[in-house]
């Protein structure tokens, strides 16, 4: 994407005429303060968390969660690391998920997109009308949720946490608003050389898509990372709990955390430092997003500037 | 004939169906299915009947939803959030967008983008344990800082009338960076040349914001809004879920349809009344989007969404 700074540059130095920059100047600090305040907002919390982790525990109870790390201890990452089974498992679990449902996500997302963008394709218009109708209106999730258990039987099968969110409609009109805008001529030449179109689809159109495919595939990876909701509705077998649930699941139940923490073999007392051991937990879950984080963010700016763009 | 035509396109297009195939399959099964699923919002719901075996029991289950006295609160709550998040937010992103956009400092701007879009990346569930840190009654870092001013602290999770600007602010906080970069990009888009001949007559940085960013930002602004009220009666299940979870003391300022739904459901089991508010959501979110379109067809046909 072209950012907007580096197409246009209005900080350009200003006319030189009588009432200079007087503007700019009341702007810069409008700007620079709102912004700087804005940011605090957006970081303070996840310095929150990070702390808290890193902070003794009869501090946090009697001072409450730190932003700064006081009072600095490891312990909790050391009772984290020491009995890690459970949380290992949920990682496990996680990584699975997010890699099967990115790879089919992008697989079955892509091959339909490239159909719909066929231009000579007669029922294109009929067959993305029949995708695009399900963003307007749905059954709700109680039937939803009864095929899924009742009659496809999913509940505790890692299907239940991979298929119900491997196509999305949105994320077909981005891919096939990006395929469309690839010359028409590279499929006509093929089609002149007798290729099919699975072949012209794997062989051309795929790897001519990268761009759209990086940035589909990161938000879907994020998507199936940071799932919880389809563990709640299909999942109670404690083996197939993902990441995010499995936090979910110790951070409103202590109880549950030091039985966890017993099966794996710690000696409980109660010196299991739970307030900072939640935040632990909370740090290792969220890591790998935040550590991507600065080397995939442009792609995800990528995806949302194409999706902007109405198609 | 015709069907002789058909077949001929059958077979014709016989790779591009095959290609199509496991997509419609998938919606068919997910989503077309589920709609004939609707059903059992009329019927009394029994195990051994299943979907369509069970008996039917006519609006029975509606006359429960409504007769609740819960379906005004919950589609109330859903909406009223919806309309305050999406003023709240478009302000803020327009806001953050045009700020960053007219800033010095490549170095301070790319950062802050960065951080801004940093919560977006995060599940809600570390939201709701991150909310909790900062508002529990006990050890939470607001109460430290009231007590530690020797302030009466407060107990924000027995308080409903707090919730609807935590509930505000957050959904801003998550949303902030993503709206931005998309106005970021609906600027960068601004033909350059009106700004050189704002500068030229003389227009200062607050002029050119008011007469050539604003304005040009209205079909961005438009589109989203849009999309968003067409939206307005599906609340965001994961947000509610996670900061209030089942705290029934918040529920009168905090309950939105989804939430609903969900524990009539997997809490209280009761399938056709979950069902029947479920159906209720459906068609008020259809009809909503349905009438939005309709106008903004009448007013610009080009801005309609479809």
């Amino acid at each position: 994407m072209q950012t907007s700074t580096e197409r246009l540059n209005p900080r350009a130095p200003l006319h030189s005429r009588g009432r200079l920059q007087k503007d700019r100047l009341l702007f810069s600090v409008i700007g620079y303060v709102s912004l700087t305040l804005l940011a605090l907002l957006c970081v303070l919390p996840f310095l929150l968390v990070v702390s808290s982790s890193l902070t003794e525990e009869s501090t946090i109870i009697v001072k409450g969660y730190p932003f700064l790390p006081v009072d600095f201890s490891l312990e909790a990452y050391g009772i984290l690391f020491k009995y890690p089974t459970q949380m290992l498992k949920a990682y496990i679990v996680t990584i699975g998920v997010t890699a099967a449902g990115t790879l089919l996500g992008l697989f079955l997302t892509s091959m339909t997109a490239y159909a719909l963008s066929r231009k000579d394709f007669k029922w294109r218009n009929h067959f993305s009308f029949f995708f695009f109708f399900t963003t307007l209106f749905s059954g709700g999730l109680v039937p939803w949720y009864l095929l899924i258990v009742n009659y496809l039987h999913m509940k505790d099968t890692p299907l239940a946490l991979v298929i119900p969110m491997v196509l999305n409609v949105f994320y077909i009109i981005v891919m096939k608003s990006f395929m469309s805008s690839i010359p028409e001529a590279i499929v006509e030449s093929a089609k002149i050389d007798g290729a099919g179109d699975f072949l012209i689809y794997a062989r051309l159109i795929l790897p001519l898509s990268k761009p759209a495919l990086a940035t589909i595939g990161l938000f879907l990876a994020l998507a199936y990372w940071n799932d919880w909701y389809n563990a709640l509705l299909f999942v109670s077998n404690e083996n197939l709990m993902p990441l995010q649930y499995y936090l979910y699941k110790m951070l409103g139940n202590m109880d549950g955390m030091r039985k966890a923490m017993m099966s794996a073999g710690a000696v409980v007392t109660t010196t299991i430092p739970s307030e900072s051991l939640k935040m632990a937990m909370t740090v290792v879950a969220t890591g790998p997003i935040l550590l991507a984080y600065p080397f995939v963010q442009r792609y995800f700016v990528q995806g949302l500037t194409i999706g902007a763009v109405k198609g | 004939m015709r069907l002789h035509q058909f077949l001929y396109d059958v077979k014709r297009y016989r790779t591009i169906l095959l290609m199509l195939a496991p997509a419609v399959a998938f919606f068919l099964l997910f989503a077309y299915v589920p709609m004939a699923g609707i059903v059992i919002a009329f019927k009394h719901y029994d195990y051994a009947g299943g979907i369509f075996g069970s008996a039917w029991n006519g609006l029975a289950n509606f006359r429960f939803f409504f007769e609740s006295g819960d379906a005004w609160t919950v589609t109330r709550n859903t909406a009223l959030y919806n309309i305050a998040f999406i003023a709240v937010n478009n302000f803020l992103q327009i806001f953050a967008a045009i700020l960053l956009f007219e800033i010095g400092g490549k170095w301070f701007r790319k950062l802050t983008q960065s951080i801004l879009f940093l919560p977006y990346f995060i599940s809600w569930v570390v939201v709701g344990a991150i909310a909790y840190n900062l508002l529990n009654y006990d050890i939470g870092t607001v109460n430290a800082l009231l007590r530690g001013l020797g302030l009466e602290p407060v107990d924000i999770y027995n308080t409903p009338s707090y919730w609807p600007f935590i509930l505000v602010a957050v959904s801003a906080w998550k949303t902030l960076g993503y709206g931005t970069v998309m106005y970021l990009a609906a600027i960068a888009g601004i033909d350059t040349e009106m700004y050189e001949a704002a500068e030229i007559d003389g227009a200062n940085i607050f002029q050119r914001i008011m007469k050539i960013t604003l304005p040009n930002l209205y079909p961005t602004l438009i589109i989203l809004v849009l999309l968003a009220v067409g939206n307005i009666f599906r609340g965001d299940f994961g947000m509610f879920y996670n900061m209030v979870g089942n705290n029934g003391i918040l529920f009168s300022s905090t309950d939105v349809i989804d939430t609903f739904v969900f524990r009539s459901l997997i809490t209280s089991n009761d399938i056709g009344m979950s069902a029947a508010a479920g159906v209720f959501q459906s068609v008020l979110g259809f009809a909503t989007i349905m009438s939005v379109n309709y106008a903004v067809r009448k007013y610009d046909k080009d801005r309609a969404l479809f």
